[in-house]
This record gives C-alpha cells, sequence and structure tokens, in this order.
C-alpha cells in the first residue's frame, strides 16, 4: 500500500522536475533595455501603459526597475541601467554634467501635494506657501511621514524642510517608512499622518485612504520628469540604440497624447500633463 | 471591513475565471522555483551525502556552515547575487540580471544549503550500522551512496519540499535580483507586494491565496511523508 | 585446532580509542570450513573484533589476510568484502521487497538478472521464506527479518560469514527454529563461520570451537567441551556457567587427589598443584546432589557437607538452590526431587560432589 504511494509521489515529483526543465521560463531576446524608474510611474499604472506599446513598436524588450529615483541614479551611475525616467531635478543635472547621462529630456510633469487627516491638527489649510505649510506641521510637532529612500519625493521633501529652517532630522515626530509612494500614503492614513506625494499615486490611491488633500498649488511643488540615456561613452556595455528609442518614443506624439489622458477614465483628471516639446520632428533626427 | 470582503470576493471571482495575469505569475513562480529546487536537490543531496558518508577532518566546520547557510536571510543571498551579476560584476557577461535566471539563481543559493542540511540529518537518522552492512554485501562506496539515498527516499523528499516551499514564499532576493519585472520577472511574492503598495488589495489578496493554497499543499504532503515515516517505525 | 591452511589471519590487531585500548589480539587464525564462536559480555570487544576482520573499521592497526593475501596490500578491502557475508543483531533490511533484499547483494556484483532470480530463489527456500518473497521488508516480524538478513548474506556465496549477535532481539521460540535452521545451511554449504554471542547456549550449540574474549583481550580458545569443563580462569568459569567459585590453598596432594582448604574446611579435588600454593575451585551445579539431612552419607563422592537452603530460584525446568556450607554452594534439582525434599529457605540440608566434577584452576 505504502509503496504504491510512494512511487506515485516519486513519479509526480519527476513529473514536475521534467515540466519545469523542458518549458525554462519564456526568454527575452537579444534586445534588452533596463529603464530604471520612480515607483510613481508603475505605481500609477502609466509604465504599464507605455511599455508594452513601445515594446510592440520597436521591438524591445524593457526590464523595468521602480525604485525611487535617487536608487535609479545610483544604478545608472554604476552603467547598470540603460535609460532613466525619474523626477528629481537637481540630482538629474548633476548626473548630467558628470557626464554619466546624455540628452536629458522632459517628458511630463505633476505636482506635489500635501495630505494628511481630514481634522488637519497642524492647520495647514489656507496656508500662503508650502515652506510655511511645513514649518506649521514641524512647530504643532504633528506626525510626518517621510519616504526615506531617496526617491525624487523624498528628495524633494528634504529640501522644502531646509527651505523652512525646520530642523526634522531626528525629531520624534519625523517618521521614515523606507517604503514606495503607495505604501507611505498607506502608512500615513492609518497613523494619521502628514505625507508629501506625486498627485499621480495620491489619486490612484485616494479611494481607500483617509487623507484629505490640505494643500497644492506651490510652484515649489512641480514635479517635473525627464528621460536620461545613460552615457554609452562611459559605459560600453549600455544599450545605446534601445536607450534612444525608448526616449524618442517617450517624446513622440502618441506617448505624449497617452500620457495627457491617462487616468481620465478612472478618476476623472489626468494624473501626468506631458511637457516634451511641441515640435517632435526636428528633435527625434 | 468592507475592504476585506470585497478583496476576498474579487479575488476569488479571480482565480474562478482563471485571470490571465494572475495565472501567469503563478506558473513563472513554480517553474522558478520548481528549476532552482531542482538544482538544489542535485547539488544539496550530493553534497550532504558526501558530508554524511565521509569522515574526514574539518567535518563538524562543514555541518555548522551548512546549517548556518540553511537560515541564510534572501535578501543577503539577493545583494551577492546581484553585486555578481551586475554588467560590470564577475558574472556580468552572462547578461543574466534582470531575468528569471537570476532569480533561479539566487532560489538554488538558498535552497541549496536547506536541502544539504536536511540530507545529511536524514542520512544521519539511518542506523549507524547500515553502511558497515551495505559495504559488506560488496557494495562499492558509489553503490553505498545510492542504497542510502533510496533508504532516506521520504526524508529526501521533505528536503525537497522544504526546499520549494522556502524559496517560493521569499521575496527579498526575486525582488533584487529580478527586478518584479511585468510579464518576465514578477512572481508570486513580489507581485503582492507591489499590488498592495498600488492598492490593488484585490490582485494582491488573490496572490496571496494561490501563496497559501501552495505552501498548504507543500505541508500537506510533508506531514503525510512524516506520518507515513513513524508509522512505518 | 586450525587446519593446515588458514582462510583468515589477524596479526597485531590493536584498536586503540582515546588513549584506551578497546581490542588487542596478538594473533588469531581461523580455518576452512572452521565453526567458530566468539564468546564474552557485553562490551568485551567482540563487535570490534568482527568488524576489524571484516575490514570496516578505519582505525585499527594490525594485519588481516585472506587466504594468505594481506588485505590492503595484495588485495584491495573492498575485494575482500566481496568474499565475505555479515549479519547484525539488527536485519538492517532495505526498504523494499524481500526478493530485492536477497538480491541486492548480486546487484552490487552486477551478476545478470536471470542468474539473480535463480540464487535468490534458492536462498529464500533455503531459509523458508519463498511465500514472503515479495512482502516489503518493513511488515516483516523480527525472526523474518532475521531470515532474509541470514538469506541476503548466504545469497553471495560467501567463504566466510560473520555473525554479530545475530538472534540477541529474538524471543526464544524464534531463535531455537531459526538456529536449528541456520545449523542445517551452514553445514549444507561448509561456510568458514564466525559467530559473535554473549549467550553461552547458542555458542554451545553452533559451534565447534569457542574463543572466548574480555576487555579486547583473548582469554580462552578451544574447543566447547575443553572451554566448558576446563575453563583457564575465573572469568571464563562464570561465564560457561560454573555457579560455584572457590578459591583456597593446597593442604596435600595425594595419588592425583589435591586436599584444598576452603575457608577452615577441606574439599578435595582431582588436580594437580603444589602444596600451599593458591588455586581456584569450580564447582559446576549439575554436579552437586542434595539429600535430607536425615540419610546417612551413602554415595561414593569424596566431599560431603550440611549447610543450609539460602536462596532458590526457579528456573522452569529445574530449582537453582544456594546452600551456605561455610562457603557458598549451588546446585541444580529437578522439581521432583525439590518437592521430594521439600527444599525451602531455611531448611538444612546434606550436599555432596565428587571430586571429579571439581575444575582446579591454579593462579
Amino acid at each position: 500500500m505504502c509503496f504504491r504511494y510512494i512511487k506515485y509521489g516519486t513519479s509526480v515529483f519527476l513529473m514536475f522536475i521534467i515540466f519545469t526543465v523542458i518549458c525554462p521560463p519564456s526568454s527575452a531576446g537579444e534586445k534588452n533595455i533596463i529603464l530604471a524608474t520612480t515607483t510613481s510611474t508603475q505605481d500609477s499604472g502609466l509604465s504599464d501603459v507605455l511599455i508594452p506599446l513601445f515594446e510592440k513598436k520597436y521591438g524591445y524588450f524593457v526590464k523595468t526597475i521602480a525604485i525611487g529615483s535617487g536608487q535609479a541614479i545610483r544604478m545608472g551611475m554604476k552603467g547598470e541601467a540603460d535609460v532613466l525616467l525619474i523626477h528629481s531635478p537637481e540630482e538629474e543635472e548633476k548626473f548630467v554634467s558628470e557626464g554619466f547621462g546624455i540628452n536629458r529630456r522632459p517628458i511630463m510633469y505633476n505636482d506635489f501635494v500635501l495630505v494628511g487627516p481630514p481634522s488637519d491638527p497642524a492647520k495647514i489649510i489656507g496656508t500662503g506657501s508650502v515652506v510655511k505649510a511645513f514649518r506649521k506641521i514641524a512647530e504643532s510637532k504633528s506626525i510626518f511621514i517621510s519616504r526615506g529612500d531617496n526617491s525624487g519625493t523624498n528628495i524633494k521633501e528634504r529640501a522644502l524642510w531646509r527651505q523652512g529652517g525646520v530642523k526634522y532630522e531626528g525629531e520624534r515626530w519625523y517618521h521614515e517608512s523606507g517604503l514606495g509612494m503607495g505604501q507611505t500614503l498607506n502608512i500615513a492614513s492609518e497613523k494619521r499622518a502628514y505625507t508629501l506625494s506625486d498627485r499621480a499615486t495620491y489619486i490612484t490611491l485616494k479611494k481607500r485612504l483617509d487623507l484629505t488633500l490640505l494643500f497644492e498649488g506651490d510652484r515649489l511643488l512641480l514635479n517635473p520628469y525627464h528621460v536620461i540615456e545613460v552615457n554609452p561613452l562611459r559605459f560600453p556595455k549600455v544599450n545605446k540604440a534601445g536607450a534612444r528609442a525608448f526616449s524618442d518614443f517617450l517624446s513622440s506624439k502618441e506617448a505624449q497624447s497617452i500620457i495627457k489622458v491617462f487616468g481620465v477614465d478612472r478618476f476623472g483628471q489626468p494624473l501626468f500633463f506631458p511637457a516634451a516639446p511641441k515640435k517632435q520632428k526636428g528633435l527625434e533626427r | 471591513m468592507e475592504l476585506i470582503l470585497e478583496g476576498v470576493l474579487k479575488a476569488i471571482k479571480m482565480l474562478i475565471s482563471l485571470d490571465r495575469e494572475v495565472l501567469d505569475i503563478t506558473i513563472l513562480s513554480i517553474k522558478v522555483s520548481g528549476i532552482a529546487t531542482a538544482i538544489s536537490v542535485v547539488i544539496g543531496v550530493t553534497t550532504g551525502t558526501l558530508i554524511a558518508i565521509n569522515d574526514f577532518p574539518g567535518k563538524k566546520v562543514a555541518l555548522s556552515l551548512v546549517n548556518t547557510a540553511m537560515g541564510l536571510p534572501p535578501v543577503v543571498v539577493g545583494l551577492f547575487v546581484t553585486i555578481f551579476l551586475w554588467r560590470n560584476g564577475p558574472f556580468g557577461f552572462l547578461g543574466i540580471l534582470y531575468t528569471p535566471y537570476a532569480i533561479i539563481v539566487a532560489q538554488a543559493v538558498i535552497a541549496t544549503p536547506i536541502v544539504t542540511g536536511i540530507t545529511v540529518a536524514a542520512m544521519q537518522q539511518l542506523p549507524k550500522k547500515l553502511q558497515l552492512q551495505i559495504l559488506a554485501l560488496g557494495a562499492s562506496r558509489f553503490q553505498m551512496a545510492v542504497i542510502l539515498i533510496k533508504e532516506a527516499k521520504l526524508s529526501l523528499f521533505a528536503a525537497v519540499m522544504a526546499g520549494f516551499g522556502g524559496v517560493i514564499s521569499e521575496i527579498g532576493a526575486s525582488i533584487m535580483v529580478g527586478g518584479n519585472i511585468k510579464g518576465y520577472t514578477r512572481v508570486l511574492t513580489t507581485a503582492t507586494v507591489m499590488e498592495t503598495s498600488k492598492g490593488n488589495f484585490d490582485v494582491a489578496i488573490a496572490l496571496s491565496i494561490i501563496l497559501f493554497l501552495l505552501a498548504y499543499f507543500i505541508n500537506l504532503i510533508l506531514t503525510y511523508i512524516q506520518q507515513k515515516e513513524s508509522g512505518s517505525r | 585446532m586450525v587446519k593446515d591452511r588458514p582462510i583468515l589471519e589477524a596479526k597485531n590487531l590493536r584498536i586503540d580509542r582515546m588513549g584506551v585500548t578497546t581490542l588487542d589480539i596478538p594473533s588469531f587464525k581461523v580455518g576452512e570450513g572452521e565453526i567458530l564462536s566468539i564468546i564474552g559480555p557485553n562490551g568485551a570487544g567482540k563487535s570490534t573484533l568482527l568488524m576489524a576482520m571484516c575490514h570496516l573499521f578505519r582505525q585499527f592497526s594490525g594485519i588481516i589476510s585472506f587466504k594468505g593475501k594481506e588485505v590492503g596490500r595484495d588485495i584491495s578491502p573492498s575485494e575482500y568484502r566481496r568474499h565475505i557475508g555479515l549479519v547484525f543483531q539488527e536485519p538492517l533490511l532495505f526498504n523494499t521487497s524481500v526478493f530485492e533484499n536477497v538480491a541486492s547483494g548480486l546487484k552490487f556484483r552486477r551478476i545478470d538478472k536471470r542468474n539473480i532470480e535463480k540464487i535468490v530463489m534458492g536462498n529464500l527456500e533455503r531459509f523458508g521464506l519463498a511465500p514472503l518473497r515479495n512482502r516489503p521488508a518493513r511488515t516483516l516480524s523480527g525472526g523474518e527479518a532475521q531470515r532474509v538478513s541470514l538469506a541476503r548474506a548466504f545469497a553471495i556465496n560467501p567463504d566466510i560469514l560473520f555473525l554479530d549477535e545475530p538472534f540477541s532481539s529474538l524471543d526464544a521460540p524464534t531463535k531455537d527454529n531459526l538456529i536449528y535452521d541456520l545449523e542445517k545451511v551452514i553445514k549444507d554449504s561448509k561456510v568458514t563461520t564466525i559467530f559473535a554471542t554473549h549467550e553461552r547456549d547458542e555458542a554451545l550449540r553452533l559451534s565447534e570451537r569457542i574463543v572466548v574474549i574480555n576487555n579486547g583481550r583473548m582469554v580462552q580458545d578451544g574447543a566447547p567441551e575443553e572451554v566448558m569443563n576446563y575453563p583457564c580462569n575465573e572469568f571464563v568459569a562464570s561465564f560457561m556457567g560454573v555457579e560455584t567459585i572457590l578459591s583456597g590453598v593446597v593442604l596435600k596432594e595425594e595419588g592425583g587427589i589435591l586436599t584444598v582448604s576452603v575457608s577452615g574446611l577441606n574439599i578435595e579435588a582431582v588436580g594437580e598443584a603444589p602444596i600451599d600454593s593458591k588455586v581456584i575451585l569450580c564447582i559446576k551445579p549439575e554436579g552437586v546432589f542434595l539429600y535430607p539431612v536425615s540419610i546417612e552419607a551413602q554415595s561414593s563422592a569424596r566431599n560431603n557437607f550440611m549447610g543450609e537452603v539460602t536462596r532458590i530460584v526457579s528456573s522452569g525446568f529445574y530449582q537453582k538452590v544456594y546452600l551456605n556450607c561455610g562457603f557458598p554452594l549451588v546446585a541444580y534439582i529437578t522439581n521432583a526431587s525439590a518437592k521430594s525434599l521439600g527444599v525451602k529457605e531455611g531448611i538444612n540440608i546434606r550436599a555432596s560432589f565428587k571430586a571429579t566434577s571439581i575444575h582446579v584452576i591454579k593462579v
């Protein structure tokens, strides 16, 4: 009796091994490009729309690594990525000026918003500027959840604290999640805390969050996304043609028009605004 | 509460309707972890048997190394595999970082010590005189190893299951070396984390249910084996 | 005892473990076709000696020669092991069918299938296992499993068969049947057999030569009657079932008969020893006869003593009676005579034994 079971078990296991060995996971062609991007493009679902289209049109296979802008830049600095789509202007400029990246082009923008509990304990509604609003949060010692992951959002947020002359590091009301935007919003919602979010992710998750948009519209909160190709002269292994194709695609009319309407069907408003210069033809060549 | 209920209901719908994406992710997970386990079984059972049947100086050190490696944190493995597979790393020429093969490598590294450790333990559970008996029957050392593996078959099957269970539910290494690329290196665990952060709780719950069912299935087999074992001795 | 050409010879066998010598056998020879028992208490080194002779221990010094060829020099250990069979106390069967178990040694030797079938079936018949051929080994009873283990060892037609306490885990009737069958198979096949046991009766039943070992050293080596009747020292005497062992001093010697003083009493025994020397007297319980006190000594026995019964142990067919005659004495009597004598603890009784039923060991 038990022998039959053992034999049965063994044969099931063998079949399992054979099945897994003769059906290796689908391998990509040689035309791979590694895209290092921010979590917001993935969490908002934009990359799921744009990338398949690009792959179909150009025949490349895109490996999207969704991490913070800071990490994406570091991958670029090691030549481990071919192209970056990120939102951290100051670092981007440094990255290009130090020769790691080339051909930085604006793709789209949205803005950051300051969200927090509906009761707004720090009373930031109606505050004149975002810097003031940040100062009020610090003064009232209301909990603030920071991404803490060197992402574009995180870098922007730290710049805002500095501009307001607020000491935030190590303060008891200042928490670092170390996670992506989506999860940071979840935490802020649970802890009835404030946080800085990009508009796209906030709108995407809004339905499930107990967070209200408390401050928006300051010029400082503008959030531009750029595409940068990693410098092929510096890193010979970089897929130069693929990176350029991707950059061209994002700047193309087709991609730009997709960005323009992305999210309208679900949220009644777009999540990003196209930012590529209108005259495409001249740039593509 | 409403959210959970809604999520569970939608998840069940997805499972019943065999949602394409969920199905693909599940199949990829099973394939990747299955191959990784198969590799670890080949390496682990061989190494474990060699350690168990040979007396050599440093055997205790080797054993404690294996036992320590059994608890190797997946993120540590992920980190080192990433560093080794970087384009500019020592194995960069392979070009397999951010591919399923990288996940297979990392998971095999995680599972091999588990299989090795359980193999050694299984061999040591066999009667000590069994080796002498086999040699006295005229077996070569290789023939002896084959017989011992056959005798420890059930425990070794448990080792396989433990290895598979360990890697399919692992996330740290998979996300680091695979990159969670949609339709390519997105496995059950990495997808669950991502869908959670995206707020797609229904998909996350569906994936969790699959993961849970897989874990349950594995444990069911393990329990069954253990009872067979204890019933026969 | 050893015939002209030893099939197995051990020289200077020594095993030291953590500074303790667990085995020290200067020379040991086994003749072709011999059936010998290695007997000694648990922990005496029987198994160790067996394992060393099978060349299954790596840490031993000394030389094992098989048919004049030194193992490890003229013949490799693995090649040598293809000439031997080994059966342990535990059957150590593999987790397959009875048939496959018996076939395993043949498969290691890559013998072709048709021959395997023939040989295995022959050996299953020999041990009365034919009906069990397809049974999973793990479902066998202890006795059946041990039979399979023996059939497996015999299947490879060994030149030397090593048996390491093969009956120790079996109950008495199972053991009796198995010894009966095994004895026939051994005698039929004329295989050289080396049998380690701590049971004197098993050794006496199976073997034509008995080697007594203790603390890793050989104490006595001889035919069963010799070891039984003429133990060379106190240890062998007590191990071979001599119940009464007394030490005394020789007072006089006359016509081959010694008068020995034991605790102030004189005992007469056949033997040779110088006057005033110390000796050990071995009195087997079956040589001691008991009479009621009222009956005057009428036997021809030279030694007659009065004693008090201190303890009675019943062993089924007979009773073991412990006496105090000024020295301790043990006698076996049948249940019937125990009844007619009215033996019980505390009564006085008369004991007598012949000078010839005493074995004298010089110290």
